[in-house]
């Protein structure tokens, strides 16, 4: 019971059940499907880059659990304002954060808040929930329109 | 060995007790609770009888079969050839040389694709199929459609899960010259009218194909009163080992169609100008079989006919009964197939958390569910639904599981609100 509660949050029920930034965006320099064919959870990332490769704008659509829907959620919240270099580095400190790998790892200030994700290293299954949206950031701002989990 | 009216005759109560003790499975423990296994329509666990088997012709008994010049060979070709009797009994077909050993259900089915469909089915010919149907029954046609340009229809089902017959029959035609619809429907539950279904389909000359994989281990079935041409399962589902299927087909058409694989096992004569194939069923089985697992098939049909498949059933659908208005009694539950022939199968949503987090969590109070879209895709479509739970029963749950299931679900209840 702990370690779900470790897991299902108060944050995450609350993104989860009001996700930010859920919606698409028109003039979107890049966008990318992602999709879990195993559990059949879908999103698509839409994503304003400036002209100095700043992430300006950022938004989701899809459907999934809890875990997906508040992590694609909090990644949104979290990617404003930030480049593509920078999101690369969070993602691979997130990611190691989630398989468990991460007990040293240290998420600087700015990225305390994804730490609620960490409930997730308890259940392996659960892990590519976490990070799909994740795979699909990454996939749109390398210029992939698709990705999938498996 | 029994057979079919063998079976329904048996009237004994079941001893659910002693059934259970045959599953070692349940001598253990999850995260801390007895395992609540829920999930037999995905596969179902293996009586001890079954496991025995396989133990003792690996220990004692095993080589191959069909060549060995010596005598545990021909032992064990006679008993694995000996279990085309005992399923030809337990689906009560004409003959034991209709029934083929495949890998599993979806190989049957790529075999009648791929043998029947490549050989008789032409351009701008059409299969039916029905909105339920499991992807196995779905993708091998389209592939087909993709090489040969046939044509697939999709039969609807109503909102309660139930195919619209007026409308199945208006889909079928001069050009239907396959039907291939589910027995019993692995998401709902339904049990599809498959003698009707089968009836109308001939009565325009189209071929039936029933996908058995659910419907045979809850349900007697009986091939000659169904009249269909093709009827396929998987050993797995059946209480029996992976890696071995069955494909039910009538003689006339088995005679005429050309081998699905080639290799050992399935010539008469080979040349390297030309080679003849054997007689159905070896023209269809090339290289060595899964023997092992074949007789462990055997020793689960067995199992299952020393029970009654009739006590069975009854059982399973009295926890059926017991468990559908406790689910509906939950808030915010929608309960997915309702209709009033529907067997063993219990999906439902949440409308306040994703079918993923309530198996997380109720795997916690070690109760196993599958949650997704159980390989039907569009019939999720069709539900407008992304994913269900389904909880499945099997002849070894009771009353106590339904009980903690309810439980597991209450404290989805309780973290999500």
């Amino acid at each position: 019971m702990d370690e779900l509660r470790e897991l299902y949050q108060e944050v995450i029920l609350d993104h989860g059940k009001h996700p930010r930034n859920f919606k698409s965006i028109e003039d979107a320099t890049s966008k990318a499907h992602g999709n879990n064919p195993l559990c059949g959870d879908q999103l698509t990332i839409y994503i304003k880059l400036s002209d100095d490769g700043l992430i300006q704008d950022i938004a989701f659509t899809g459907r999934g659990c809890a875990i997906s829907m508040a992590s694609a959620s909090m990644l949104t919240e979290l990617a404003i304002g930030k480049t593509e270099s920078r999101m690369n580095e969070i993602f691979t400190a997130f990611h190691e954060m989630c398989i468990g790998s991460g007990n040293s790892i240290e998420l600087d200030e700015e990225l305390e808040k994804l730490q609620v994700l960490s409930g997730v290293r308890e259940f392996p299954t659960r892990v590519k929930c976490a990070t799909l949206s994740w795979h699909t950031l990454i996939a749109a701002l390398s210029g992939d329109i698709e990705v999938t989990t498996e | 060995m029994q057979s079919v009216s063998d079976i329904k005759e048996n009237t004994e109560p079941l001893d659910f007790n002693k059934i259970r003790e045959d599953f070692p499975i349940f001598r253990q423990s999850m995260n801390g609770s007895p395992l609540v296994f829920l999930d037999s329509a995905a596969s179902a666990q293996k009586p001890q009888q079954v496991i025995d088997t396989i133990r003792e012709v690996y220990e004692n008994e095993y080589a191959n079969v069909h060549r060995g010049l010596y005598k545990i060979s021909e032992l064990l070709t006679h008993r694995y050839e000996g279990v085309r009797d005992i399923i030809c009994n337990y689906i009560n077909a004409a003959n034991s040389h209709e029934i083929i050993f495949t890998r599993n259900a979806t190989e049957s089915i790529n075999l009648i694709a791929n043998s029947f469909g490549r050989s008789f089915l032409k351009k701008g010919d059409e299969i039916v199929i029905t909105e339920l149907e499991h992807h196995a029954n779905i993708v091998p046609w389209q592939l087909l459609r993709e090489e040969k340009g046939i044509v697939i229809k999709v039969a609807p089902i109503n909102d309660i899960g139930d195919v619209i017959m007026s409308e199945f029959e208006k889909i079928l035609g001069p050009r239907t010259k396959l039907v291939a619809v589910s027995h019993m429907s692995n998401v709902l539950g339904t049990v599809l009218p498959v003698v009707e279904i089968t009836k109308m389909a001939h009565s325009v000359g189209a071929k039936v194909l029933i996908d058995g994989c659910q419907s045979v281990t809850h349900i007697p079935v009986d091939v000659k009163e169904i009249g269909c041409d093709f009827f396929v399962f998987s050993g797995h589902k059946l209480y029996g080992p992976s890696g071995v299927g069955v494909l039910y087909g009538r003689e006339d058409l088995l005679e005429k169609m050309p081998p699905y694989m080639g290799g050992g096992d399935m010539i008469s004569s080979v040349t390297f100008e030309k080679s003849t194939w054997a007689n159905f069923p070896h023209k269809f089985e090339a290289g060595t079989p899964a023997i092992v697992q074949v007789i462990g098939l055997g020793a689960a049909i067995e199992y299952i006919n020393s029970i009654g498949l009739k006590q069975i059933s009854i059982h399973e659908n009295n926890l059926l009964e017991y468990a559908t208005p406790k689910l509906l009694n939950i808030d915010g539950l929608r309960l997915i197939g309702k209709s009033i022939n529907k067997a063993s199968v219990l999906s439902f949503t949440l409308d306040f958390a994703h079918p993923h987090d309530i198996a997380t969590i109720i795997d916690r109070s070690g109760v196993a569910v599958r949650a997704g879209h159980h390989c039907a895709q569009p019939l999720m479509e069709r539900m407008d639904i992304p994913a269900t739970v389904r909880a499945s029963i099997g002849m070894y749950n009771d009353y106590n599981d339904i009980d903690s299931l309810i439980e597991a679900i209450n404290v989805v209840h309780e973290i999500f609100n």
